[in-house]
């Protein structure tokens, strides 16, 4: 889960020395690269760690930054030797930093303006509000297919185990409804991916069309034989609440 | 028909309408009147509900105008229809929007060299909520595709055009507000030259 939302927070390379540039209240025309790329590796090694799927992207901007620091370790006399143009190894970087950093601002412009929309109202707008993306509601076909194709990948062996019978219905219902609670949208293969056996995912598979059934849940697509979501159905949770 | 007449009609049009009203859609409908008389009518109405304080207002958005909620009522609008706001777009969405916005048409590998990374992802999802759309090839090596903003992305924005979007060399300063160097000065000038070449 942390995978998605470190990315978020994140995103590239660039984003990562701005950060640090920040965080270090660094002037951006005088980097001192030595411990910004100590820094940068930190946070690369720590990213491994937590198993995020780094771009490659970080480490060609690591191998940048490796490679100014060296040439800013170069004595006086043999910096001369270097072509005019290329006075300060970290012109370029900078260059780039600073173009990244007004379009990262601009960002922060056109996000006050969507908040400030999002606050006006017009006709029909409720639709749109609801749901920013467009969503159609996936059919018992898209569903089975999805369980086929989780039933296929598992390994054939494990149907070999003896497996006490520890997965009801009833169980993966309750909580199925309490995964809905904290996070809103789930998806339908992270829910397969939970389960250690074929008989787990049956069940959930089984609690995920019990919901249906009772109006719990919706499941969506954003479009056609695309990931399924699960997601609380929050018209019939209104409608309860105004009966209420 | 009189003037008072078309106003009604205006105003009844622009209350049903469930997205910008343009001009000539009014026009097609009021064929007697011409673009400028619907502009002031269009005008006099937007003056009528700003001195009477109402709840609502008309506002220009990509091109056309549509009647929209004081900002001011949106938290009692936002209980009767549950929102939670949590369908906002992500900061890389919003950086990958603000560079299509103002280099458009643009090609994704000029995108990427800004964002430093890989933008496939982004990209297809501003495509499916239809903020960014395809707006031709270029013509170099491998014609690559070429993206621009749509209508929608005004809408999304509230802007009524394009103009509306600050000035980019506002952006030039940090906060620290240190001059640029006079050497990254003219590569500046260089890039923003080239690219705007490159747009052309």
């Amino acid at each position: 889960m942390s995978y998605k939302v470190k990315l978020e927070v994140f995103e590239g390379p660039l984003d990562l020395l701005l950060y640090l540039i920040k965080k270090n209240e660094i002037d951006i025309y005088d980097i001192p690269v030595a411990s910004i790329t100590e820094q940068y590796l930190e946070y690369l090694e720590l990213m491994r760690m937590l198993d995020l799927n780094i771009a490659g992207e970080f480490l060609v901007m690591a191998a940048t930054l490796i490679h100014i620091k060296s040439k800013m370790l170069l004595p006086l006399e043999e910096k001369e030797m270097l072509p005019e143009e290329e006075e300060d190894p970290r012109e370029e970087l900078v260059r780039k930093l600073l173009e990244y950093k007004k379009f990262k601002e601009v960002a922060g412009v056109l996000q006050d303006l969507e908040a400030e929309r999002k606050k006006m109202f017009t006709r029909a707008t409720v639709l749109e509000v609801d749901s920013g993306e467009k969503f159609f509601e996936a059919s018992l076909f898209d569903l089975i297919t999805a369980l086929t194709r989780v039933l296929k990948d598992v390994p054939k062996d494990i149907f070999q185990e003896i497996i006490k019978d520890e997965f009801t219905v009833e169980q993966k219902v309750h909580d199925l409804l309490h995964m809905l609670v904290e996070k809103s949208t789930l998806q339908l293969s992270e829910l397969f991916a939970k389960a250690k056996n074929r008989l787990e995912i049956i069940a959930t598979f089984l609690a995920v069309l019990e919901l249906i059934r009772l109006k719990e849940i919706i499941v969506v697509q954003k479009k056609s034989f695309d990931e399924i979501e699960v997601m609380r159905n929050e018209k019939h949770r209104l409608r309860v609440e105004r009966i209420e | 028909m009189d003037r008072k007449q078309a106003k009604s009609i205006i105003e009844a049009m622009l209350f049903v309408s469930d997205k910008p009203l343009f001009v000539n859609e009014i026009k097609g409908v009021l064929e007697e009147f011409d673009s400028c008389d619907i502009k002031d009518v269009v005008s006099e109405l937007v003056r009528e509900y700003e001195e009477t304080q109402r709840a609502f207002s008309i506002k220009e958005i990509a091109g056309g105008f549509q009647i929209v909620t004081d900002p001011v009522l949106a938290p009692w609008l936002k209980k009767l229809y549950k929102t939670s706001g949590s369908d906002r777009l992500t900061g890389p969405s919003l950086e990958t929007l603000a560079i299509v916005a103002y280099k458009q048409p643009v090609t994704k590998p000029e995108i990427e060299a800004i964002r430093g990374v890989n933008v496939d992802g982004v990209l297809k999802t501003l495509i499916e909520k239809n903020l960014v759309r395809i707006a031709g090839k270029k013509e170099t090596v491998g014609r690559p595709i070429l993206y621009g903003t749509t209508s929608e992305f005004l809408q999304y924005f509230g802007l009524s055009s394009l103009k509306e979007l600050p000035n980019l060399e506002e952006f030039h300063i940090t906060e620290k507000d240190i001059e640029l160097p006079e050497h990254l000065k003219e590569d500046q000038k260089d890039e923003v030259n080239q690219s705007s070449q490159e747009n052309r």
